[in-house]
C-alpha cells in the first residue's frame, strides 16, 4: 500500500500538483435482514479501491478506481490531474489548505467484541426470536428486523508526508413493527428509525440494546396507534424524546454548521445555511440551556474516528455555546478562509468519492433535570418521539418533523397515546423556548447512517448525543 | 466500460463456479465524470468507475447473497462461496419460486458515444457559459454537470443473458441573486442535448425576477407547478405506492383502491422502461424484460408493478420487470415513470389564474400519512404571486402539507409539454418521471420562511 500512495503522490507532483492525497480503502459488510419470521436476506459484500486528490494550477481534481494496481494508479492520478487542469478553466480564489496536516499514526475502534467473529447463527437466532415477539400482538402486519457489520480499512496518504492507517469497525441493528388497519399505517421502531441504529462498536453494542427485551412493546404500541386519538393542533409544550431530538440536532443545528453550505458550495443540491459567518459569535441560536459540540472522538458514536479524510485528527469543538452561535463544522479550505484550523470533519462515502464537511458526532449536551421531574413540572404538553417524517429548508430555517409516537402529559403525569404527531417551526425561534434538558442519565449517542449530501450523492454515518429535553409554544398536529 | 463479451465471461464463469440449485449474477457498472461548480466558479471535478458484481444462489429455497466488486477469477470464487454460506444459514424461504426463465428482450439503442466520450474540459466549458453570464450580472451560479455511463447485465444459471449499456447526461443549475434564486435542469442519454447556455439563462431569469420576494400568508390558494415541481411529486407518489409490496402489505393508498376513481378523469400515470423518452431500460434486475405498467387511467386506480417474489404471491400474476437489485426491503419499484400531457401551455395556465402562486420546484418532499398520500414540503428557487393571470411579484418561500391525490383530483390544466425529472429515487439508475406542468385549484401552505 505505501508502496502505491508514493507512487501515486510522486507522479502528481511531477505532472505539476502542489498538494496530492489518495485513500486506499478496503471495506467489508455483513448484513441480514428478516422479516415475518423468514430471513429476508444474508448479504456479505466486499470493495476496493482508492481515490487520488490533487490540486494543479489553483483547482481541484479527483479521480478514483476499484483497480489498485501500479498501473491503474498512473492512469488514474494522471485523470485527476487533467480534471484540476480543466477545473481551472473556471478558477475561483486560489486554494489555501491552512497550516501543514503531517501525520504518521494508526487508529482502530476499540471494539469489544469482533462483530465479525459472532457466528451467523447467534445474530438470525437473535432477529427471529424478536421477529416473532413483534408478531405476538394481533393485528401486526409486518415485522422486520436487522443487523449491519461493517469493517473498512483505510491508508490516507499526502504530499505534506501523512501516512495514516485507520480501521473503523460499525455495528448496526433495527426493529420494527408495522400495524395497518382504521385507514392508517403505524410503525415503531427500536432502538431508531431510519431503519437501524448504528456506532462505531462491536457486537456488545448489539447486546446493550437488548432488542428481544424490546421486541413485544414494538408490536403492542404500532397497533395501539391504529386507534390512538389524532394528535390535536394548536400551540403546545413540547417534550422530544432523545431519538426525535437527535434528528432535530442533525437538521437544525448539524446541517446548518456546515461551513462549505454556509459558504455558498451546496448551493445547488441540498442548500445553504441561515448561520452565515458574520454571525459566528455573537448571534443567539438558542436559549442559554442549549450547549451544542461536535465531538469526534466519544467512544462508541457512528461520527468516531481517528483523523478525517484530509488527515486532521479527530476533535471536539463547540458549535453552540450557552445558546451562542461559535463554530462551525471544517474543512483544511474553508477553515482557512475564516483564518481557523480544520475541525477535522471532512469524510467521504469510500475511496470511489471526494471528502466532504461531513456531521461527526454533533450532540445537545445533557442538562440537569430528571425525566420524571420535567414531565411532574409540565401542566400540560405533548411527549413525541422517533422520527417517522422530516422536511426543512434550504437555508435550514423552516422545518416540520413527525414522529412515530406522542403521549399527551396532562397536570404533570402521563396522558393518552396520540397518532401521527407532528410539529413544526423556525430554528431559531424553537431552540429559543428550550427551558429544559435531561440528565446524563438519559443521555445516548444515536447513530443516523444515512446522511445525503453532496453530487455525486453520498451517505455519510453520523452520530447525535442527545437526552430528552423541553420546548414552549411549538405548534403542533400540522395534518391537512 | 467492459463490453458485453468480457461481462458476459465473467457472469458465465461465476455461474461455472456455483454448486446452487440455481444461481443469478447481476453486473452492474458505471462510470461517472461530474464537473460541480459553485459561487460561479468549479469547485469540485471529479471521475469514478465502479462496478458491482452480485451473486444470488438458491439453495432449494433457501437464499445467499454476496457481492463484489472484484472482477479477478480469485473474487468470483470468494463472492460465489459467500453467497453459498449465506444460503447455508438460510431458511426456507416460501416466496421464492424458482429465478425467471429467459425471456426475449427488445433491443434499445440507449448508449451515445458523445456521452461517453465527453471530456472534463467540455464540462467546464458548459459551466463556464453559465457562470461568466452570471458573473456579470452579479449572480451566484451552482450546479453540476455530469457525464455518465452505465451497463448492466444479469445472467442466471436457467439460460438468461441480458445486456445493456446506456448513458446520462445531466445538468442542473442554482443561480442566486442577494435574495432570490432560480432553477434549471435538463437530462438525456445524449449530451448534445443539453443546452447549458439556455439553461443558465432560464436560471438566471428567474434568480432576477425573484429578488426581494414579499410575505403572502399560508392558506389555500391556486397553483401553477412547473414540472420540477410536478416530477418530485409524482416521484413520491410512486414511493408511497405503486409497489405490489406495498400493496399486499397495505402500505399503499391503492391498497382496496385498484378500480376506484383516485384522481381527476384526466390524469393517467404509467411506467414504461421501453418508451425512448423515459430514459429507458429494457429488463430489470432479475433479467425480465420490462412492461408498460398503467397505475393511474384517466382517473382511475388500475395496477402496481411486480418482481418475481410479489408475483409469485398472486395466483397468476407474473414479474412486470421491475426487480431492484437483491437484496432490498423496498420491494419492486418502477423508474420510468411518465404522466400523460394535456392540451394547454403554462402561458395559458398563467392567463387564467385570477389569483394563485407559481411554484418552480419543490424542495425536501417527504411523507407525512402515506395512506392519505399527504407530503409535506417546502417551495425553492422562484416562487411568485399570481394576480389576473400575471405574475405580480416573488413571494417568500412557503411550506406545503398537501394530500397528492387530492391535488390531482382538483387539477384544472394540463401542459402539453413534459419533462424529465431526474429525482432522488432513481439517481443511481438510468431513468426519471416524465410529467407535464400542472394547474390545481387548491393547495394548501401550512407555514412560510424568511427567504
Amino acid at each position: 500500500m505505501k508502496e502505491l500512495a508514493s507512487r501515486a503522490l510522486n507522479l502528481a507532483q511531477t505532472k505539476g500538483a502542489s498538494y496530492a492525497d489518495i485513500r486506499i480503502t478496503d471495506l467489508k459488510t455483513q448484513g441480514i435482514a428478516v422479516k415475518n419470521g423468514i430471513v429476508e436476506a444474508i448479504s456479505l459484500n466486499t470493495s476496493h479501491g482508492f481515490g487520488v486528490r490533487v490540486i494543479v494550477d489553483g483547482a481541484w481534481g479527483f479521480a478514483s478506481s476499484a483497480q489498485v494496481e501500479s498501473k491503474e494508479v498512473d492512469k488514474i492520478t494522471a485523470l485527476a490531474i487533467q480534471i484540476a487542469k480543466a477545473s481551472s478553466l473556471v478558477k475561483g480564489e486560489e486554494i489555501d489548505l491552512g497550516p501543514v496536516e503531517a501525520h504518521r499514526d494508526t487508529y482502530s475502534t476499540p471494539v469489544a467484541i469482533d462483530p465479525f467473529q459472532v457466528s451467523m447463527e447467534e445474530k438470525i437466532d437473535l432477529l427471529l426470536a424478536c421477529d416473532e415477539a413483534m408478531r405476538k400482538t394481533k393485528g401486526v402486519t409486518v415485522a422486520e428486523g436487522s443487523m449491519l457489520f461493517i469493517r473498512e480499512r483505510q491508508v490516507f496518504a499526502s504530499t505534506e508526508g501523512s501516512f495514516i492507517e485507520q480501521e473503523i469497525i460499525e455495528t448496526g441493528t433495527g426493529l420494527v413493527a408495522t400495524a395497518v388497519g382504521e385507514g392508517e399505517v403505524q410503525k415503531r421502531s427500536y432502538p431508531n428509525s431510519f431503519g437501524r441504529h448504528q456506532g462505531t462498536a462491536g457486537y456488545e453494542f448489539i447486546q446493550k440494546y437488548d432488542l428481544l427485551g424490546n421486541a413485544e412493546r414494538l408490536g403492542e404500541e404500532a397497533v395501539a396507534l391504529l386507534s390512538a386519538r389524532q394528535c390535536p393542533s394548536g400551540v403546545a409544550t413540547l417534550i422530544l424524546g432523545p431519538t426525535q431530538l437527535a434528528l432535530q440536532v442533525h437538521e437544525s443545528c448539524g446541517h446548518p454548521t456546515e461551513l462549505d453550505r454556509a459558504l455558498g458550495t451546496e448551493a445547488s443540491y441540498a442548500g445553504t445555511s441561515f448561520l452565515t459567518p458574520e454571525m459566528l459569535g455573537d448571534f443567539r441560536y438558542g436559549s442559554g440551556v442549549a450547549n451544542i459540540t461536535a465531538d469526534a472522538t466519544l467512544r462508541g458514536g457512528l461520527g468516531t474516528f481517528g483523523y478525517d479524510d484530509e488527515g486532521v485528527p479527530a476533535q471536539r469543538a463547540f458549535l453552540v455555546k450557552d445558546g451562542i452561535f461559535v463554530g462551525y463544522l471544517t474543512s483544511r479550505e474553508t477553515a482557512s478562509q475564516l483564518g481557523q484550523r480544520s475541525n477535522g470533519t471532512m469524510r467521504a462515502d469510500g475511496w470511489s468519492n471526494l471528502p466532504l464537511i461531513r456531521m461527526t458526532n454533533i450532540n445537545l449536551e445533557p442538562g440537569e433535570w430528571e425525566l420524571q421531574d420535567l414531565i411532574a413540572d409540565t401542566d400540560d404538553g405533548i411527549y413525541m418521539e422517533m422520527n417517522r417524517s422530516w422536511s426543512i429548508d434550504d437555508k435550514r430555517l423552516n422545518f416540520q418533523f413527525g414522529t412515530e409516537i406522542a403521549y399527551e402529559i396532562r397536570n404533570g403525569k402521563w396522558g393518552d397515546l396520540l397518532k401521527n404527531a407532528t410539529y413544526a417551526g423556525m430554528t431559531p425561534q424553537f431552540w429559543a423556548s428550550c427551558d429544559a434538558i435531561c440528565n446524563d442519565k438519559h443521555w445516548d449517542i444515536w447513530g443516523t447512517p444515512n446522511c445525503g449530501k453532496g453530487q455525486p450523492g453520498q451517505a455519510a454515518h453520523v452520530g447525535h448525543g442527545a437526552s430528552p429535553a423541553r420546548f414552549r409554544n411549538v405548534r403542533v398536529g400540522v395534518m391537512k | 466500460m467492459l463490453g458485453r463479451p468480457r461481462i458476459r465471461e465473467r457472469i458465465e464463469h461465476a455461474l461455472s463456479l456455483s454448486k446452487a440449485d440455481q444461481t443469478e449474477v447481476v453486473f452492474m457498472g458505471e462510470s461517472e465524470q461530474l464537473t460541480r461548480f459553485a459561487n460561479s466558479y468549479v469547485h469540485q471535478n471529479v471521475a469514478k468507475e465502479d462496478v458491482d458484481l452480485r451473486v444470488r444462489v438458491a439453495v432449494g429455497t433457501k437464499i445467499g447473497i454476496a457481492s463484489t466488486n472484484d472482477l479477478s477469477d480469485a473474487a468470483l470464487c470468494r463472492v460465489v462461496e459467500s453467497a453459498m454460506t449465506a444460503a447455508k444459514f438460510q431458511q426456507d424461504n416460501p416466496d421464492f419460486i424458482s429465478l425467471p426463465e429467459p425471456q426475449p428482450i427488445r433491443e434499445i439503442d440507449g448508449f451515445v458515444e458523445s456521452t461517453a466520450a465527453c471530456t472534463p474540459q467540455k464540462r467546464a466549458e458548459a459551466v463556464r457559459s453559465i457562470c461568466l453570464p452570471s458573473r456579470e450580472h452579479a449572480l451566484n451560479a451552482s450546479g453540476a454537470f455530469a457525464t455518465r455511463s452505465f451497463e448492466y447485465s444479469v445472467g442466471n444459471s436457467l439460460g438468461l443473458f441480458a445486456y445493456y449499456p446506456t448513458t446520462l447526461a445531466d445538468l442542473r443549475t442554482v443561480i442566486m441573486s442577494d435574495t432570490g434564486s432560480g432553477y434549471a435542469a435538463a437530462a438525456s442519454l445524449d449530451v448534445e442535448d443539453i443546452d447549458a447556455e439556455s439553461l443558465g439563462q432560464e436560471a438566471m431569469d428567474k434568480a432576477l425576477r425573484s429578488r426581494s420576494p414579499v410575505d403572502v400568508p399560508p392558506g389555500e390558494y391556486a397553483v401553477i407547478l412547473e414540472e420540477y415541481a410536478v416530477s418530485a411529486l409524482i416521484a413520491y407518489l410512486a414511493y408511497m405506492g405503486f409497489s405490489a409490496q406495498a400493496l399486499q402489505e397495505g402500505r399503499s393508498f391503492m391498497t382496496g383502491k385498484l378500480g376506484d376513481e383516485v384522481t381527476a378523469e384526466t390524469i393517467s400515470i404509467w411506467d414504461d422502461g421501453l418508451h425512448p423518452r423515459n430514459l429507458p431500460m429494457p429488463f430489470d434486475f432479475e433479467g425480465v424484460p420490462k412492461q408498460r405498467v398503467d397505475f393511474i387511467t384517466r382517473g382511475v386506480a388500475s395496477g402496481v408493478v411486480y418482481d418475481s417474489y410479489t408475483a409469485g404471491r398472486e395466483e397468476g400474476k407474473e414479474s412486470t420487470g421491475h426487480a431492484l437489485p437483491a437484496p432490498n426491503s423496498i420491494g419492486p419499484f418502477p423508474w420510468n415513470v411518465a404522466m400523460d400531457p394535456g392540451q394547454e401551455t403554462k402561458e395559458q395556465m398563467l392567463a387564467s389564474t385570477k389569483k394563485g402562486l407559481w411554484v418552480t420546484r419543490v424542495h425536501y418532499v417527504r411523507p407525512v400519512h402515506p395512506l392519505k398520500t399527504i407530503v409535506t414540503g417546502m417551495t425553492r428557487d422562484g416562487t411568485f404571486l399570481i394576480e389576473d393571470g400575471e405574475l405580480v411579484r416573488p413571494v417568500k418561500n412557503l411550506r406545503f402539507t398537501q394530500s397528492i391525490l387530492e391535488a390531482l383530483s382538483d387539477v384544472e390544466m394540463i401542459g402539453h409539454d413534459t419533462m424529465m425529472g431526474r429525482e432522488a429515487f432513481v439517481e443511481n439508475f438510468i431513468g426519471g418521471v416524465r410529467v407535464p406542468a400542472l394547474k390545481i385549484g387548491k393547495f394548501t401552505f401550512t407555514s412560510t420562511t424568511e427567504f
